[in-house]
């Protein structure tokens, strides 16, 4: 057959069984057992020719509501941001996408130097003293800390803050699970963790203490105070932060996180349904050496000159095998690399304005719902979301606001039981005064 | 390559440079110390970079030349699958109906991308013969992760939670047995033989009723067929294990054999590596994982279905799940792309691949047994291993012939793995390489050899023509430096 992606001619071909001495490719295959061989053709739908393809592809997306051609008020753990446009032309550049994993450090200068500053600026943001090169994303990163924390204290129970996000709390149990590690919920109160109820429960046993910060419901938690629970007994506290957060909110590096993990989506990288994200892991430096996943390094070349190489590899999978405290491999670079470019382009000012329009925009629409009748649950410190209490289902509600181009919040009441009717609510810098003004109106109207 | 030293981004600032522009503020403005708690609000704003837009793009557009893709060239780095990525998948991922959908809107207004998954779970369900697929695994070895899960839940929910044994071949990806251990479980190493397959006797001495899995690839990372794969998968079910396919390798046999028809139980793919979903330069990755009918109860939630009236769902009813591996539904992006290539090849298509990858790569084998010693000499199938063994003695080291290949302008091949053929090489070429190509390719090869015996060391002081020659990686390792500092002023 003939396909663009497939070079050969019948003449490479016959050249080439002839070197390797046999009449056919079917040759080539008999060493795979009768009774196993595949015989018939998969039963999958036929080739389409690119053009065809496109248009039912562009067709089948267009069944989406989208967040560009809509206005968006959803978060819960994925934003819909400002992204520098510049993003996308650098991560088109297919010497970054198309290359694997920097392994030949004189070829992979340029993605290895990219994910250095990468480390760099996350370090920067987080108040802590080295970064990795990413995670999955900002669950497994929140899962990983916790294996960490069991590692590094011997101990086997985690407690998390009920505001930490219901699915990096699922996944920090999965992964609990198969490492036989027990995981606490420490309850909240007014939609942050209730420090009473944490230092009840806390023990010579605890891990790791983990909250959010900002959390789940938008809440700036105390995370100081959480932290000195934490050291009190003798473990790891873990923060798992919105790294746009940071650029306002005092790092977690200050006020006493040994591990500090988040997803850099709000950095330049598409909400995509959910991924390809991009999870970040920052330790303090006596940490450094218990870090999954890949470390890129300085060191210099044999002429001197600055270079940079995937360094401490003693800690990775594909040395320690099954001695290794993580099974980690492939890693997010290319979205590390998106993020990059995007904390480049909003830079020192950039992200702190920009971190101050989400603070201040959820700001006005916590008012304009509570002067349209609204009841905003919780009335602490937030960022860039708050919950918003409402007569009807938010569901039900959402299904009316899609009609009118809007992507309304959160259903909290899809993973709490108690929260029937509030809506998790995401205002950031994008929305405008006037979009906030018609959401409000709407779900005034949708909800009566 | 462009010789010249980039500086860091961070050396490129100069205070009072913006590359951003945002809205101005339509709202009100409010003091952040009136919202935000005492001690909260950050005093030192973070040391990013404050550069202008044209700088940064040559910055980037610098360091991009500063690396080696696929597009650049030759890339036959063994087990990674290093085939051209199709530019189409990349302009599909970016129609806004993909790129812009959040995972959690209303299921009624996202049926388009659950759709695109529901076939692609399909196609896979077809291409690997298992009854079920999720695609929430971020990449491989988190596919290996989950489906050992799977494998202690079904063990656990049987009342045989004292399986605590996982088996692995000494050839296995380093993923395999490091999955093991953050599964809980304990690896038993099965020794290979002479012939470069699985010791059946080996096997069968370690197998036993503490047996929870056999973690298999086939063909195995030699590039070997293991021609008893029904023996060994019956003699795994005999003791009630189940047995796991890791699927880096089934560019191999695309229509050729299917993992469920050989008796396995799970499989893992990387959607990066034989669906083109690019590498990204490290990732990111997608990892499915497929499962026989009784391994479904145990997978992650949510599951996606397909209900009687034509629309997609996403069920978390499903009370003996492992549980969730990842927020949301996996790497929908690289999904995306995986499956614009399925449908862009098509039965016909998927079957070329395999057999176009296997003529390539015993193709290469045999233009270069001559000048390598090749350790296992039979069909081999996506690729094969040489070792470096007969350079070593005159003093090159595979790690020398990989840095020379470099000035010939290609990415090496895997080096040093699989950990039991001495100096390994390990060369992969995929189906979409031309025999021109695979032929420039031998011909370095065999120009190498020549020099390892008349000039050793144009070889062992290679690389010559890169941007920076060998790095010290002992020096980056006792003293990491693992971000930039600015120097004290």
């Amino acid at each position: 057959m003939k396909h663009r992606y497939l070079p050969m001619t019948e003449q490479d071909k016959q050249e080439m069984l002839d070197v390797i001495g046999v009449s056919s490719i079917d040759a080539l295959f008999e060493d795979i057992p009768e009774q196993v061989r595949f015989k018939g053709m998969y039963d999958i739908k036929p080739a389409k020719s690119e053009a065809a393809l496109m248009k039912e592809l562009a067709q089948m997306a267009a069944k989406n509501k989208d967040t560009a051609a809509n206005v968006s008020f959803l978060g819960a753990g994925v934003y819909n941001h400002y992204k520098p446009i510049i993003v996308d032309h650098v991560i088109s550049r297919s010497e970054f996408y198309t290359a694997y994993t920097p392994y030949q450090p004189e070829i992979s200068q340029g993605e290895l130097q990219a994910i250095f500053e990468f480390q760099t600026m996350i370090a920067e943001l987080t108040g802590m003293d080295l970064a990795n090169s990413s995670l999955y994303d900002g669950g497994t990163a929140l899962a990983e800390a916790g294996m960490l924390a069991a590692g590094h204290t011997r101990r086997k129970k985690i407690i998390i803050s009920e505001t930490v996000h219901p699915e990096y709390r699922d996944v920090v149990r999965t992964y609990a699970h198969g490492q036989s590690i027990e995981v606490v919920v420490a309850p909240q109160k007014n939609g942050v963790t209730d420090v009473q109820a944490l230092e009840e429960m806390i023990d010579d046993t605890t891990a790791a203490v983990m909250v959010q910060y900002p959390n789940f419901f938008g809440q700036v938690e105390d995370i100081k105070t959480i932290g000195e629970v934490a050291h009190a007994n003798k473990a790891l506290f873990v923060v798992s932060a919105n790294p746009l957060a940071l650029g306002i909110l005092t790092p977690p590096g200050k006020l006493g996180a040994d591990i500090t993990v988040g997803d850099a989506q709000p950095f330049g990288i598409a909400e995509s349904f959910g991924g390809p994200h991009c999870g970040y892991f920052a330790v303090t430096k006596k940490l450094m050496r218990k870090v999954p996943g890949r470390l890129v390094g300085e060191t210099i070349d044999e002429e001197g000159r600055r270079g940079y190489v995937l360094t401490l590899q003693a800690r990775e999978q594909h040395i320690r095998r099954d001695k290794a405290t993580s099974n980690i491999c492939s890693n997010q670079a290319l979205l590390a690399l998106a993020a990059s470019v995007a904390m480049t382009a909003l830079g020192k000012e950039g992200v702190r304005e920009m971190a101050t329009q989400n603070i201040v925009k959820t700001r006005y629409a916590k008012e304009a719902f509570e002067k349209a009748g609204f009841e905003v649950a919780y009335q602490g410190a937030h960022f860039n979301e708050i919950v918003v209490k409402a007569q009807k289902d938010i569901t039900t509600i959402n299904k009316g606001l899609i009609e009118k181009g809007i992507i309304g919040g959160f259903d909290l009441g899809r993973v709490d039981e108690k929260l029937q009717n509030h809506a998790l609510i995401a205002v950031t810098e994008i929305r405008t005064k006037e979009e906030i003004d018609a959401f409000v109106a709407e779900m005034g109207a949708l909800h009566a | 390559m462009h010789k010249d030293n980039q500086p860091l981004i961070f050396e490129l600032t100069k205070e009072g440079r913006v590359g951003y522009n945002l809205e101005a503020l339509d709202v009100p403005a409010y003091d952040l110390a009136d919202l935000l708690p005492t001690g909260y609000v950050r005093e030192e704003k973070a040391a990013l970079p404050e550069v202008a837009e044209l700088d940064i793009m040559r910055h980037y557009t610098a360091l991009s030349r500063r690396n080696h893709g696929v597009d650049s060239g030759f890339y036959p780095l063994g087990s990674c699958t290093m085939k051209y990525n199709p530019k189409v998948n990349e302009t599909v991922a970016r129609y806004s109906g993909f790129a812009n959908v959040h995972p959690l809107q209303d299921e009624s207004t996202v049926q388009g991308a659950m759709e695109l998954l529901y076939d692609l779970q399909t196609s896979l369900m077809e291409i690997t013969g298992m009854d079920e697929v999720t695609l929430q695994p971020a990449a491989g070895a988190h596919g290996e992760w989950t489906a050992l899960m799977m494998i202690r839940a079904f063990h656990e929910a049987n009342g045989e939670g004292h399986r605590n044994k996982v088996i692995v071949p000494d050839t296995a990806h380093g993923t395999n047995p490091a999955s093991a251990t953050v599964a809980g479980f304990e690896t038993v190493t099965v020794q290979s033989d002479e012939n470069g397959l699985v010791d059946i006797e080996d096997l069968r001495k370690v197998v036993g009723e503490d047996t929870a899995a056999l973690m298999l690839t086939n063909p195995n990372t030699l590039g070997l067929f293991e021609e008893n794969i029904i023996e060994m998968t019956e003699l795994i079910h005999s003791v009630g294990g189940k047995v796991y396919y890791d699927g880096a390798n089934l560019n191999a046999v695309m229509s050729k054999a299917r993992p469920g028809d050989m008796g396995f139980d799970c499989v893992h793919l990387n959607l990066h590596k034989t669906f083109t979903g690019p590498h990204g330069g490290g990732g990111p990755g997608s990892g499915p994982v497929g499962v026989k009918a009784d391994l479904i109860p145990f997978l992650p939630k949510p599951v996606l279905v397909k209900l009687d009236d034509g629309t997609y769902h996403f069920d978390y009813n499903r009370p003996q799940a492992i549980g969730r591996v990842k927020p949301y539904y996996g790497n929908f992006g690289i999904n995306v792309r995986a499956y614009t290539y399925i449908r862009t090849m098509g039965p016909d298509g998927l079957k070329a691949v395999t057999e176009y990858a296997v003529l390539n790569a015993n193709y290469m084998m045999r233009r270069l047994q001559e000048y390598f010693d090749l350790p296992f000499d039979r069909h081999c199938k996506h690729e094969f291993v040489l070792s470096g063994r007969r350079q070593k003695k005159l003093g090159v080291r595979t790690l020398d012939i990989a840095k020379r290949l470099l000035d010939f302008g290609y990415h090496p091949p895997t080096t040093y793995f699989p950990l039991n053929v001495e100096e390994a090489l390990m060369i992969e070429p995929t189906e979409t390489e031309s025999k021109e190509t695979l032929d420039a390719f031998c011909d370095a090869m065999i120009q190498i050899a020549k020099e390892a015996e008349e000039n050793p060391e144009i070889v062992q002081e290679a690389p010559h023509t890169t941007v920076v020659s060998r790095l010290d990686e002992t020096r980056a390792a006792r003293t990491p430096v693992l971000r930039y500092q600015p120097t004290e002023a």
